[in-house]
């Protein structure tokens, strides 16, 4: 069991004017410095429990990678210090060390040596890298007659072969085909459960929210955020939408659970309501009955375009079904400052028990990523229940029909 | 203060053995003879140099009576200084040749140029054992005071792998280095008497030239393998003062700056 102590870390890069004046600065005793630092991460302080599973999230240049490769000891802080306690395993890139023209067995053993596995453990692991990377007769063929997957499944089979103290992955989640991903990704929580304390870089939503139970928000060198993984997802995809600075706030709802608002308010959601079939505001819905989500717009600039989407996520924040008016062809054109806007989405909750959330965003076109007139996560909280259907499993109502024959 | 470099590259002697054992190998992967081409190329260069300068152009070294004398000189002086310049060449570049493992793995950084060495001594002993085989069948060999030849290999490692660390650390921040240094092992080798007895060389150029270190190593294997005498020990001092010295520098460089390297690549 090992844990992670980071404090006030910070790391710098010298850049000179030219490369005269470094010459110059290291070859003239006592001289001034002649470079200016560059500071990609400046006072990063986290905490890893032993076992626990934190996420990293950020934008590209955010200092994400700077940060890794000073966790895995490739590069050295400017300052602060770093607490890795037990044997570190990163999965920054895969492959290293391999050479085409050897056999895959050749290449676990150099690849496995350069992790610094030794020589006898590399014999005891072999058999269970081979079954991992299912690469059957292929290995003890060169390594140049693989595609890229089979190199990635070997690859991974010797990173991961001993279960580390500590893990950094690098979005390498996506590796070889989705069948492939699933056994790494399973094979990581494995190691979460039997206490490996993981570290991940990710830009990917699912993968986060479904390993981590922290997450953190890298941006411009600084930790601006630190939370449960599904706040701090919501961040940042408000982050991401409007890179240009606009505001976003977060409000803590009854239930704990945090709403993100963010956008530049040229559109703004006024009201939000589920309507069931008696046109009546309700949160508890029954499973299959037909509902109606009305939102009230107010226009408070003139504006060319406008999309209203919505989505629907379950407790874990994963997505269940979304939809736009774009997608649906009906976006509303030149609309004028003091216009009110109603839309009303009819669909029957065709999905299982439990807490979901929607969430809304009023843009111009598809993607919010281009204008964000308002992005609302947890827009409205309801719950389904079933009191009419047989119990089911799951977060689709197919209501399958059964045919039986007995001969 | 070099012990715990020593015990890093040490717990990695695997792979550094097997890294060794990877590139001798996958340079004749593929091919009908295999580690046969190890001899082919250098025997090849042996009989060029011997059957070629002796027998066809009859080049003599004044005062020895034999045949293959200058051969024997010319390979005595150019093999060993291959094997010098090899080092020095791999040592600059090795730390640009391995940027991306370096930035994406954690692992003993020294390593890198012990494996660069270690190559370049493989090399280096298929084509010295060829040699003495060579002379062995010529009956100009052997003689007890090639023995001396272990020390002087020792040295010459030592001198160059410090001087291939210095420069392969340098030439991250100033890629000029590795222009430069092909410039100056051109003078160098033609400053150092390899193709030439000092003795022909004009006096006033005699003096400079004996200043060079490499100098002394040069005569004391031609000395051995020519004339079959000890080396002078006594002209081999400054050499060795010379060598130590890098030593030191390198490594103190190399941990100055080993953790800027990747910074920089």
């Amino acid at each position: 069991m090992s844990e992670v102590q980071v404090v006030k870390l910070s790391k710098a890069y010298k850049t000179y004017p030219s490369q005269w004046a470094r010459l110059a600065e290291w070859l003239i005793p006592n001289s001034k410095p002649r470079h200016t630092l560059k500071w990609v991460l400046q006072d990063i302080s986290f905490h890893i429990k032993p076992g626990e599973a934190l996420g990293v999230v950020g934008m590209n240049g955010a200092g994400k990678s700077t940060l890794l490769k000073i966790l895995t000891g490739t590069t050295q802080a400017t300052s602060g210090h770093l607490v890795a306690s037990g044997r570190v395993a990163a999965l920054l890139e895969l492959g290293m060390g391999f050479h085409p023209e050897f056999t895959g067995r050749q290449n676990i053993y150099m690849a496995g040596q350069l992790l610094g596995l030794s020589m006898e453990d590399l014999h005891a692991l072999i058999p269970s890298i081979e079954a991992f990377a299912e690469i059957g007769e292929y290995m003890d063929q060169p390594l140049r007659t693989y595609s890229s997957g089979m190199q990635m499944r070997l690859a991974f089979s010797v990173a991961t072969a001993r279960r580390p103290d500590i893990l950094i992955v690098d979005e390498a989640l996506s590796v070889g085909d989705s069948y492939f991903q699933h056994k790494s990704f399973d094979r990581i929580r494995q190691f979460r459960q039997q206490g490996t304390t993981l570290l991940i870089v990710s830009h990917d939503r699912q993968a986060i929210q479904s390993v981590c139970d922290r997450a953190i928000l890298l941006n411009k060198g600084k930790l601006v955020m630190e939370g449960l993984p599904e706040e701090v997802m919501d961040y940042y995809g408000a982050m991401m939408a409007e890179k240009e600075q606009h505001t976003i706030r977060q409000e803590r709802l009854d239930n704990g659970k945090v709403r993100t608002i963010s956008g530049t308010g040229e559109a703004s959601i006024r009201s939000v309501a589920l309507l069931d079939k008696h046109g009546k505001a309700t949160e508890v819905i029954e499973v299959g009955s037909p509902v109606t989500l009305e939102v009230h717009v107010d226009i408070k600039q003139d504006i060319p375009r406008l999309v209203l989407g919505f989505m629907i996520k379950d407790r874990m924040g994963q997505a269940i079904y979304g939809i736009n008016t774009h997608r649906l062809k009906r976006e509303i054109i030149d609309l004028s400052e003091g216009d009110t806007v109603v839309y009303r989405y009819a669909f029957p909750a065709n999905i299982g028990k439990g807490h979901y959330s929607i969430a809304l965003s009023l843009s111009r076109l598809d993607s919010h990523i281009d204008t964000n007139y308002e992005w609302r996560d947890f827009a409205l909280v309801f719950h389904i229940i079933n009191s009419t259907q047989p119990d089911f499993v799951g977060s689709a109502w197919l209501d399958s029909s059964l045919d039986i024959q007995r001969a | 203060m070099s012990a715990d470099l020593l015990k890093a590259a040490w717990g990695y002697r695997g792979f550094i053995y097997g890294s060794v054992k990877r590139e001798f190998q996958s340079r004749y992967r593929n091919s009908l003879l295999g580690a046969l081409w190890n001899i082919i190329n250098p025997l090849a260069m042996i009989i060029v140099y011997t059957v070629i300068f002796s027998q066809l152009m009859r080049a003599r070294l004044t005062g020895v009576d034999n045949n293959l004398a200058y051969g024997i000189y010319l390979c005595a002086g150019l093999l060993t200084w291959g094997f010098f310049q090899e080092m020095i060449a791999r040592g600059q570049s090795v730390f640009l040749d391995n940027g991306n493992m370096l930035k994406k793995l954690s692992f003993p950084r020294i390593t890198l140029p012990i494996i660069s060495v270690l190559s370049s001594l493989v090399n280096f002993s298929i084509i010295f054992a060829l040699f003495i085989g060579f002379l062995l069948v010529t009956g100009n060999a052997p003689n007890l005071s090639m023995l001396a030849i272990f020390p002087l290999i020792l040295l010459q490692i030592v001198f160059a792998m410090s001087l291939g660390i210095i420069l392969g650390v340098l030439n991250v921040f100033f890629r000029d280095v590795g222009q430069f240094m092909s410039v100056v092992l051109q003078f160098w080798f033609w400053f150092t008497p390899i193709i030439y007895p000092l003795n022909i060389a004009p006096k006033a150029a005699q003096k400079w030239i004996e200043l060079n270190p490499m100098t002394a190593v040069a005569q004391a294997y031609q000395g051995i393998f020519v004339y079959g005498e000890w080396p002078n020990w006594h002209s081999l001092w400054p050499t060795c003062v010379i060598a130590l010295i890098l030593f030191i520098l390198a490594l103190r460089l190399f941990r100055k700056r080993a953790g800027e390297i990747v910074d920089e690549l």
